[in-house]
């Protein structure tokens, strides 16, 4: 009987590992575990064992059933294994098929250009300033020390709708209303943003419409010096830390002293190529001190406050920026154009 | 203004200064010298030449065949095909071997079968713009004076070997309009002196008051007119040192007369006029404004009609010159001319530069008064022009001047403290340096315990306050030794406001969603300024637009955008979607700045997803739309004040399109655009949108309170109703969510369906509803007796059925 129980076993396992499939293997269970298999009947047959016998032919019973038992297991992971893989293999798919695009826009160069410095400025403590642009020509020109008939007037011909009312020139008549909403109190530091608009023909380097960003700090003890620490800081965060500005003097009639402030070129570092014009400098905005006048007509004591202002051309600084050879791309708007602007 | 480097040195000493050293610093004190430029454009080998014989070219009727003397051996033999080359001409003749501007190699030639051994130059050739060249030598080869060496340089003879740096003044900078401005300037940058003209003027015995006499009665537009008689006076060229340095100016030689005047004004910076004295009909000047309608035909053979704006001098009765501007014919002086009436005056720059504007008329002499001269050289002006005269064409002045001076000159001073220099510009510069840089200007001034009492020269009148002397000081002393420092004040943190930032997160919003931020011009035709706008009023023109297409201000974004769409079409870019933000500009009164409301629109063409290998093609809908601005009220929290409805709009497709309002009132609407619109801007099917930002950036949204998430099973009830076509799905779930009161959180349509399974006529329309209450687990009975109300609702109200 022993014998028996160690050939059943024997043979079972040899089965087991013939399995090819879990049908197969459930066959194998039924075969050797059922009620109708061969073991079954060897329990049957214990009753005619002495008693001494039995206990320990029982226990011969139980491990033959369990090691049969757990082979079968065993090979019953394995098989379900084999056939899930079978299953992920047969789903495979080719990745290099191209995905569900996802649609995406983006900011307009100028915006970009604009929040840019916007961002910048406001890491710097100024808040932004907007204002009309059909403006007053007292905000346009007499509040900026451009009283009728000055001769500065004839540098930036405008768009009149009445002798009283034109399009805004230039982003500065916000300077002169934020100062006037100060009632003469500082400090002021403002960065102004928006369109403007001036007669010129629609050419490469012309636009009728175009956008200005402008600054402005008021304050007791502001110094021309304070311009060009800030302005410094503002060019080697906008074009990059090895950046260094210089001033050159020049005109206009809102501030007194005026200067012409060049970037060195972010493009060969100083030593001269065709974006600066061989020069290493690129002209990026005009500034000064604001002129006493324009601080006394929009209510402030100019003994006692001074301020600077600045102010800069994103199309122009878009174009150095990114190799734009004509202003005209930024209003016709083609999607080749504006999609070129799509990473952060 | 431009200016000779040579002639400049007649006032400052440029020993050891390049013409390039001496751009590089005037343009890092202030004035831009945006060029230099050497007059002879490279030209070398051109001597001065003399005809000996010229006799006609045997093979050609257009040529001459001249010998020529040229300083060096044999004469040589030119073909030379100017109408006006003679025997005994003094020439400037390019010998083989010279180079001409442009590269251009003189070469032993033959021309005709006869050798030609050089060329002889007109100044043209030479590189003189065409403009300047004298008339008479204007189609021809140039002739110098008699007594030219032969053999000599033509080149340095003409003053070609001359630089000539071009400033761009700013308008400040008047005072640069003249060589002994310039000079001034520059002795300044260089620390040097200025040396200015002598004059040794002589008169004759006579009394210029037998000879004429001055009134003016625009005394506010002519503080001061002057005059002097120059007798006997011949005319004809002026010597050739004048002449290049006018040609070098930029203006073109006449005669010694003319050019005489033209050489004070480019001298002092002080426009002069000469006029024929037997020409003008009277012994009498009146200075005044010209009456409405009169008439005057200026030296350019113009006739000129004037107004009551205009400044005119005449003879007593009928205008004789366009003041400062331009002389008239009648009184030009001619080859005739014996006796010259010298003017000069000093105009107001008002009067000037309406005169100017309104004739289209910019002259030398009307850019200098439009600037602002000094008159505190008129006078020496005009005594230097008369001594000239005397030198140069032969001529006697007569005693004294006439003269009529109201204008009341105040001496400018103005007073600093060293510190308010220091404090403005944040250096620490010694009263040591601004004392030099003061004596530098040649500005007088005393200095006492730090404090600077200036009186400032007449020349600068771009000077009378102190931030003036700040920035004379700081030019002097050099942007580059300013410090580099940040302001000290108490730092607050900058941030946008609450409308900047939610602007920038809806523009953010839709270039996610797929849309390109597109910018286009505020200004637009009368026919498009209305076109789509939310709310119209009368368009607002420009009082002078430079073309119909851009003569009004827009009250819509759409028109524009529109146009970025065809445009796209027409480079073949089919699939558009673009949306900007900008202002529309509506005026009530215009006398009155417009308001200016901030609109956001969109328009969106072709297709809006695909991915054909999976078979994924979805072209642009009215509901792809309105989904991206369910998103956009969404994100504003506005999205349960929102609502569509059916619209019928112009240029709008009428069965497809929707009003929106926020909160009851219309803040937009958006919808397929109308065929025929579509056809007029050449677009395919598109969808476009416009929303007042303004209104939807400034709803007050309640600050975000956190809610209980539901910790209870919610009941889902699906029902599909059977309605009419014209039901409209947004009424019935209106309905549902009255009825299905407190209970009811969620109402979504899954399914609409028309056609054969359904009557003609109907419609079905499936809804799920969402029950579930936060506090507690619904009954199945609790929910059907709210659903059955629900039911019962739309059945009452749209005649609903359930569909079975
Ligand atoms: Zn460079």
């Amino acid at each position: 009987m022993k014998e028996r129980l160690q050939q059943l076993q024997q043979e079972a396992l040899e089965k087991i590992i013939a399995a090819s499939d879990l049908k197969a293997l459930n066959d194998v269970r039924v075969a050797y575990l059922g009620k109708k298999g061969p073991i079954t009947e060897v329990l049957r047959g214990m009753g005619k064992l002495s008693p001494e016998e039995r206990p320990i032919m029982g226990a011969l019973v139980n491990e033959v059933r369990e090691a049969i038992q757990s082979a079968l297991e065993e090979k019953q992971a394995k098989l379900e294994q084999e056939e899930v893989e079978k299953k992920l293999a047969s789903e495979a798919i080719d990745v290099t098929l191209p995905g569900r695009p996802v649609k995406l826009g983006n900011h307009h160069p100028l915006t970009r250009v604009i929040e840019e410095i916007e961002d910048l400025f406001i890491g710097m403590g100024y808040t932004i300033a907007e204002g009309p642009e059909v403006e007053k020509d007292y905000y346009n020109f007499e509040a900026l020390n451009l009283p009728k008939g000055h001769p500065a007037r004839d540098m930036q011909d405008s768009f009149y709708i009445t002798e009283e009312i034109l399009l805004r020139t230039h982003t500065s008549p916000v300077q002169a209303r934020t100062m006037e909403k100060h009632q003469g109190r500082g400090p002021v530091k403002i960065i102004c943003p928006g369109k403007v608009y001036r007669r010129d023909n629609d050419d490469a380097t012309h636009s009728h419409q175009f956008t200005q960003i402008e600054g402005l700090v008021v304050d007791e003890n502001i110094r021309m010096s304070d311009l060009k620490g800030t302005l410094r800081e503002f060019a080697r965060k906008m074009f990059g830390e090895d950046r260094d500005i210089r001033f050159r003097p020049s005109f206009f009639p809102f501030t007194e002293p005026s200067v012409e402030v060049d970037v060195s070129c972010f493009n060969c570092g100083g030593h001269g190529c065709n974006v600066c014009k061989g020069t290493g400098w690129i002209e990026i905005l005009g500034a000064g001190m604001v002129h006493p006048n324009v601080l006394e007509m929009a209510g402030f004591d100019s003994k006692k406050y001074t301020g600077f202002a600045f102010g800069m051309g994103p199309e122009r600084i878009a174009m150095l920026k990114y190799g734009i050879d004509d202003i005209r791309h930024f209003y016709q708007n083609d999607i080749r154009f504006l999609q070129q602007f799509h990473r952060v | 203004m431009f200016v000779s480097y040579k002639w400049l040195q007649e006032y400052v000493d440029l020993t050891g200064i390049t013409v390039k050293e001496l751009a590089d610093r005037i343009t890092k004190s202030g004035i831009e010298v945006e060029s230099v430029e050497i007059l002879n454009k490279g030209a070398k080998g051109v001597v001065v030449g003399h005809v000996l014989e010229r006799e006609q070219h045997p093979n050609a009727d257009k040529l001459s065949k001249c010998l020529v003397d040229i300083g060096e051996g044999e004469p040589v033999q030119i073909i030379c095909g100017a109408p006006n080359v003679a025997k005994g001409q003094k020439v400037a003749v390019a010998k083989v071997g010279a180079v001409l501007p442009g590269n251009f190699k003189i070469k032993r030639a033959k021309l005709r079968g006869e050798e030609s051994n050089g060329m002889i130059c007109s100044l043209q050739e030479l590189g003189v713009e065409s403009k300047l060249v004298p008339k008479e030598y204007a189609d021809g080869i140039f002739v110098f004076p008699s007594d030219a060496p032969v053999g000599a340089d033509a080149l340095e003879l003409l003053n070609l070997d001359d630089e000539v740096l071009e400033l761009g003044l700013t308008p400040n900078r008047a005072d640069c309009l003249s060589m002994i401005g310039v000079a001034y300037e520059v002795a300044a940058i260089l620390g040097r002196d200025v040396k200015l003209p002598t004059i040794e003027l002589h008169e004759n015995d006579e009394n210029v008051h037998d000879y004429i006499s001055v009134r003016v009665e625009a005394t506010e537009d002519n503080p001061l007119y002057a005059g002097r008689i120059v007798k006997n006076v011949k005319i004809g060229p002026s010597p050739l040192w004048m002449q290049t340095r006018l040609m070098a100016a930029g203006i073109r030689p006449h005669n010694n007369v003319v050019d005489i005047t033209n050489y004070i004004l480019l001298e002092y910076g002080q426009p002069l006029h000469a006029f024929d004295y037997d020409r003008l009909g009277s012994k009498e000047i009146l200075v005044r404004r010209a009456k409405a309608g009169e008439t005057i035909i200026t030296l350019d053979d113009t006739e000129r009609t004037l107004t009551e704006d205009h400044l005119v001098i005449t003879n007593g009765t009928e205008p004789v010159a366009l003041a400062g501007v331009m002389g008239g014919a009648n009184s030009e002086v001619q080859n005739d001319t014996t006796t010259v009436f010298i003017e000069s005056a000093y105009f107001t720059s008002a009067t000037i530069r309406k005169a100017s504007k309104d004739h289209g008329l910019r002259s030398e002499a009307s850019t200098r008064f439009e600037k602002g001269i000094d008159p505190a050289r008129t006078k020496e002006a005009l005594d230097r022009a008369a001594a000239l005269m005397v030198e140069y064409a032969g001529g006697e002045v007569v005693g004294g001047v006439v003269e009529v001076n109201t204008l009341k000159q105040e001496k400018v001073t103005v007073t600093i403290t060293l510190d308010r220099i220091n404090r403005v510009l944040g250096t620490n510069i010694t009263k040591e340096e601004v004392a030099t840089i003061l004596t530098n200007l040649q500005f007088a001034f005393t200095e006492d315990n730090e404090i600077f009492t200036i009186t400032v020269p007449s020349r600068r009148r771009d000077i009378s306050i102190e931030e003036d002397i700040i920035e004379e000081v700081a030019r002097l002393y050099g942007y580059d030794r300013l410090p580099a420092t940040l302001p000290i004040a108490e730092s607050k943190p900058g941030k946008l406001t609450s409308y900047q930032a939610k602007r920038r997160k809806v523009r953010r919003y839709l270039e996610d969603v797929g849309l390109f931020q597109a910018i286009t011009y505020s200004l637009t035709s009368e026919a498009k300024a209305t076109m789509f706008a939310l709310e119209t009023a009368k368009p607002i023109r420009l009082a002078l637009p430079m073309s119909e297409e851009r003569s009004v201000l827009r009250q819509s974004l759409l028109p524009h955008l529109l146009e970025v769409v065809s445009y796209n079409r027409a480079r073949q870019v089919e699939n558009v979607a673009v949306y900007e933000t900008g202002a529309v500009y509506l005026t009530k009164d215009a006398h009155e700045l417009p308001e200016e409301k901030e609109r956001l629109a969109g328009a969106i063409t072709g297709l809006w997803h695909a991915n054909l290998w999976q078979g994924e093609k979805k072209a642009v809908d009215f509901y792809v739309v309105k989904g991206i601005l369910d998103g956009l009220f969404h994100l504003l929290g506005l999205e349960q004040r929102i609502e569509y409805k059916q619209a019928k709009r112009e240029h709008m497709h009428p069965g497809r399109t929707a009003d929106i309002l926020l909160d009851g009132n219309v803040i937009g609407f958006v919808g397929q655009l109308h065929p025929r619109v579509q056809k007029d801007y050449d677009v395919k099917e598109t969808y476009v949108f416009e929303l007042a930002l303004t209104d939807l950036l400034n709803a007050e949204v309640e600050d975000i309170r956190y809610s209980l998430i539901p910790r209870f099973p919610s009941i889902t009830r699906d029902i599909a109703l059977v309605v009419d076509e014209q039901v409209i799905a947004g009424d019935i779930q209106q309905a549902i969510i009255e009825a299905g009161g407190e209970l009811l959180k969620e109402v979504t349509i899954f399914d609409v369906y028309k056609g054969d399974r359904l009557p003609d006529g109907k419609k079905s329309i499936a809804f799920s509803l969402r029950y579930f209450d936060p506090e507690r687990t619904l009954t199945d009975e609790e929910v059907t007796a709210v659903h059955e109300q629900v039911i019962k609702a739309v059945e009452k109200q749209f005649g609903a059925t359930l569909r079975g």
